[in-house]
């Protein structure tokens, strides 16, 4: 029965559009009222003066890597490294060993969340099993234990009849489907993005097309099938474009970016740095100023960050060597203010909304990423102007592999709320 | 829900009727400032008794009693889990409850853990002066030390019965039936 | 000068004196060659992840010609190079206490990736396909041997520049001395970015047009494992991309031909050509010692202070 009143912050919730100072009463894991002046009996206290108080956080996109590669992260260090980035829910991706294709295996990742997680842990069942591509998961049943999605991330599903059938059988289960797209004949391999840079030093390239030819395949699967469909990570204009036109005609379609696509392009990475190697990889100046005006003029829905831990060992390695990915969680929020927000490209509320009511309706999580009286008690308050240096060392996740060690940002999280109780504070 | 089977018809809608005529009489007769009076009806039968009261004591006194609807939900010791659907909460009280004298209704007093997540729930929203309970009918079987100020009538109840209360605003019809579960 | 990683972060002076020096180190018109101690007491230690008899002996002797210690480690077996990482590496080689490593491996960047790791100086013997600076200071060295001066010369490489760290380290110090460099191959191996790093570059897929008026004729290797990876139609390279003697009628008539090495007769270039008095392949071989000389003393030794 335990009560926290959260004071005099700046109350913004996208899907009511409120946006003034006012208290937040929570009752145990639910909001019970927003208003002026509230009062509780026996109320713990936080006082949100100064600061912008938003329905939790969620990142749909996030690599847990357990079972199975607990060295690199495990869903207790993950979750904790999402609450000290202001995120309440996170969604597993399934490419752990054995792989997340049925529900014997989400039904662990769940008991292990419930166990040892401090945030919600919503898991992403594999689309084909042990997401090789070519037979359906048990997607069904992966649903029924507790799946919000299927996605075989890591890799696309080649096989364009295996994700025509795909996307049939998940539409009948109300499951949206997500996908990696990279055509891994055209990409072949590549160490980063095909283009000047590439060709500078020497590394094999991945083409943009690799990433738009796949798009162009789902999004006319889609049209067939008629399934909720998202397009994981989008890196190139020519997606974008592609999406922008799939929703203007009507089609279910959603799509997510990362903080590290809309701050970094190719020409940025220092080279041979294994900290900027990623799939999909930066890309071209051109493709990230597209990525913000794809966020700015409504076709981006989320901002995900693909949080892919790696132990330092394997970074620590010649570049094609390297594995692909960098950790996000802790700085997604301060990256996107400051490419999004501080720049004056899109209003603070848009921001709050890719983080929250933009992910929570392509879930269907639907007392989630809203900030209302009823809703469930996930709450993140951050302060949008605060100074500060990114320390990778101090990080609360077990990985360090980030390309913004070192940078200054303004604007962090200052407590996560999960489930009525503060599970981080600054 | 199990199965039940109606027993019999413990008031009829002018009997009703006749209980809140007094009802408004007792609470008028024992209430010394009228102006810090106030009415809160405990969402779903409570409500119809505030208003209808509220209407009564208006008729007789020329008086606005102020109204308020209080929504539990939130409020029941046995929300555990967590659905991925909100909860629906309608409280709506548009006055301050700081130093006021409020009156909590509800159709049916029993164990008493209603009353109690009402008084928390009315608590988180001031303090006010007095809390008093005003109940249609008492059916006995407290598990909390709570009683009711203002009864409409007390009835003897067995575990296996139900108390029916029907409000016209709700229901379509005003009755108070008395009911049992079949197994 | 700590190191040499790539041409590309060289100023044309730095390029210029190692250009300068170089010429002491040609043999003498008795065959005989200079030899200094200035390096005395230091050990280089080649470090080669990739298997090249003649680059390796090449920096060996010209180690020893300056009076270092150079021990060679290659990794067992070709194979074992794309299998080990360079972090197992690292350990042994701090243990040595070398005053210089010289290095070539498959990865691009690996070079960098030692460099970030050790105080050492490294000097690249080729990086994937990223760069390989002495071979195009050898190969400027060869081009001044026969021509007063690098200006304005019309300079044709052909072949796959895609994968080609050869040519890029070449791209990168004949366009610094004003060089006006045309780059011709197979459209799938000579891709248009590479025409954009640095200036003075172009590119054409017409061969005949590449080697019109050319001063210098740079021809590169080709792998037949391209031709499985789909880049381009098996058995048609030489037709269309193979230096033929009739192509020389094309070019100035003092053309020089010039090829890193070893040559594959028939797919690149033709005998009579790889054979002709246009072919200063040779040379190439000879002054890749002079020029690594020259380079080694500038990074470990003096500054090219002649010491008979």
């Amino acid at each position: 029965m335990a009560k926290l009143l959260i004071k005099n912050g700046r109350v913004m919730d996208p899907e009511t559009g409120h946006d003034q100072v006012a208290d937040i009463l929570i009752r145990d894991r639910y909001v019970v009222r927003v208003g002026q002046n509230l009062h509780a009996i026996a109320a713990t206290l936080f006082d949100a003066t100064g600061l912008v108080v938003a329905p939790g956080f969620i990142d749909m996109h996030v690599h847990l890597r357990e079972p199975g590669f607990e060295h690199a992260e495990t869903i207790e260090t993950g979750s904790r490294a999402a609450a000290g980035g202001g995120f309440t829910s996170v969604c597993a991706m399934p490419n752990t060993q054995p792989v997340n294709d049925d529900a014997t295996v989400t039904r662990y990742v769940l008991e292990r969340a419930a166990r040892s997680a401090v945030v919600n842990v919503f898991p992403i069942g594999a689309i084909t099993k042990n997401s090789a591509g070519q037979e359906l998961a048990a997607i069904g049943s992966m649903k029924n234990a507790g799946a919000v999605a299927i996605s075989d991330d890591g890799k696309p599903v080649m096989n364009s009849r295996v994700m025509r059938r795909a996307m049939e059988f998940a539409r009948v289960f109300d499951l949206p489907v997500i996908d990696h797209c990279e055509d891994l004949e055209l990409s072949a391999g590549g160490d980063m993005h095909e283009g000047l840079e590439s060709t500078r030093l020497g590394l094999k390239g991945s083409p943009g097309c690799a990433e738009d030819v796949m798009v162009a395949r789902d999004l006319l699967l889609v049209e067939v099938t008629g399934a909720r469909y998202h397009t994981a990570h989008v890196s190139t204009r020519r997606s974008l474009e592609l999406i922008r036109e799939a929703k203007a005609r009507g089609l279910p379609v959603s799509c997510e970016v990362t903080p590290h696509h809309l701050a970094l392009a190719d020409a940025d990475m220092i080279p041979y740095d294994s900290h900027y190697k990623m799939r999909p990889p930066l890309r071209s100046r051109q493709d990230v100023a597209a990525l913000a005006d794809g966020v700015a003029a409504g076709v981006v829905d989320a901002i995900a960050t693909d949080h892919a831990p790696h132990p330092g060992s394997e970074k620590m390695q010649e570049f094609e060597r390297c594995p692909h990915g960098v950790i996000g969680l802790e700085t997604a929020l301060a990256v996107a203010l400051q490419v999004l927000v501080h720049s004056g490209r899109i209003p603070l509320m848009r921001l709050v909304e890719l983080f929250t009511l933009g992910p929570a309706r392509i879930l269907g999580l639907a007392s989630r990423g809203r900030l209302s009286a009823g809703m469930a008690a996930d709450v993140t308050i951050f302060d949008p102007d605060v100074e500060w240096t990114y320390d990778v060392n101090r990080s609360l996740c077990k990985a360090r592999n980030s390309p913004f060690d070192g940078r200054k940002f303004r604007g962090a999280p200052v407590a996560t709320v999960v489930g009525g109780r503060i599970v981080w504070q600054r | 829900m199990s199965e039940t089977r109606e027993k019999a018809q413990l008031m009829s809608a002018s009997e009703i009727e006749r209980t809140l005529v007094r009802l408004a009489h007792e609470v008028l007769e024992r209430s010394d400032d009228l102006d810090r009076v106030a009415f809160i009806g405990i969402r779903r039968r409570g409500v119809p008794i505030a208003q209808r009261l509220a209407a009564r004591i208006n008729s007789l006194e020329a008086r606005d009693i102020p109204v308020g609807i209080l929504d539990i939900t939130l409020y029941r010791d046995d929300l555990t889990t967590i659905s991925n659907q909100p909860v629906l909460n309608a409280t709506e009280i548009s006055f301050p409850v700081a130093g006021k004298d409020i009156i909590l209704m509800d159709d049916v007093l029993y164990t008493g853990r209603t009353v109690r997540a009402a008084l928390d729930a009315l608590f988180d929203h001031g303090r006010p002066a007095r809390v008093q309970l005003l109940v249609l009918i008492d059916r006995g079987h407290r598990e909390l030390p709570i009683e009711a100020r203002f009864v409409g009538r007390a009835v003897q109840t067995t575990d296996r019965e139900i108390i029916e209360v029907k409000f016209k605003e709700i229901d379509q019809v005003d009755k108070v039936l008395l009911v049992e579960k079949v197994d | 000068m700590a190191g040499l990683l790539g041409i590309e972060g060289l100023e044309r002076s730095e390029i210029e004196a190692i250009l300068n020096r170089a010429r002491d180190f040609q043999p003498f018109e008795n065959h005989t060659y200079k030899r200094l101690d200035v390096l005395k007491g230091k050990l280089i230690v080649n470090l080669f992840f990739e298997a090249s008899t003649r680059t390796r002996t090449s920096f060996e002797i010209a180690a020893k010609r300056l009076g270092a210690d150079a021990v060679s480690i290659t990794a067992a077996g070709s194979s074992v190079s794309k299998g080990e990482s360079l972090v197992d590496t690292l350990n042994t080689l701090a243990a040595m206490h070398p005053d210089a490593i010289v290095m070539r491996h498959a990865a691009s960047g690996a070079p960098h990736f030692l460099a970030r790791h050790l105080a050492t100086p490294i000097i690249n013997a080729g990086d994937g396909t990223h760069e390989h600076p002495t071979q195009a200071l050898l190969d400027a060295r060869t081009i001044l041997d026969q021509r007063p001066s690098l200006e304005g010369l019309r300079v044709a490489i052909i072949g796959d520049i895609a994968h080609s760290r050869v040519a890029r380290s070449n791209i990168h110090l004949l366009s610094k001395f004003g060089v006006d460099l045309v780059l011709c191959g197979p459209a799938s191996l000579a891709p248009p970015e590479l025409a954009r790093i640095a200036p003075g570059v172009r590119i054409t897929y017409d061969m005949r047009e590449a080697i019109r008026d050319a001063d210098v004729i740079m021809m590169l290797r080709v792998q037949l494992e391209r031709q499985h990876e789909a880049f381009f139609p098996g058995g048609e390279y030489f037709q269309f991309y193979g230096l033929r003697l009739e192509h020389l009628d094309l070019a100035r008539p003092d053309v020089l031909v010039m090829h890193p090495g070893p040559i594959n007769r028939g797919r690149e270039i033709s005998s009579e050509v790889a054979d002709s008095q246009k072919s200063v392949i040779l040379s190439q071989v000879e002054n890749g010692v002079a020029v690594r000389m020259a380079v080694l003393e500038r990074i470990l030794g003096g500054h090219g202070k002649t010491a008979d």
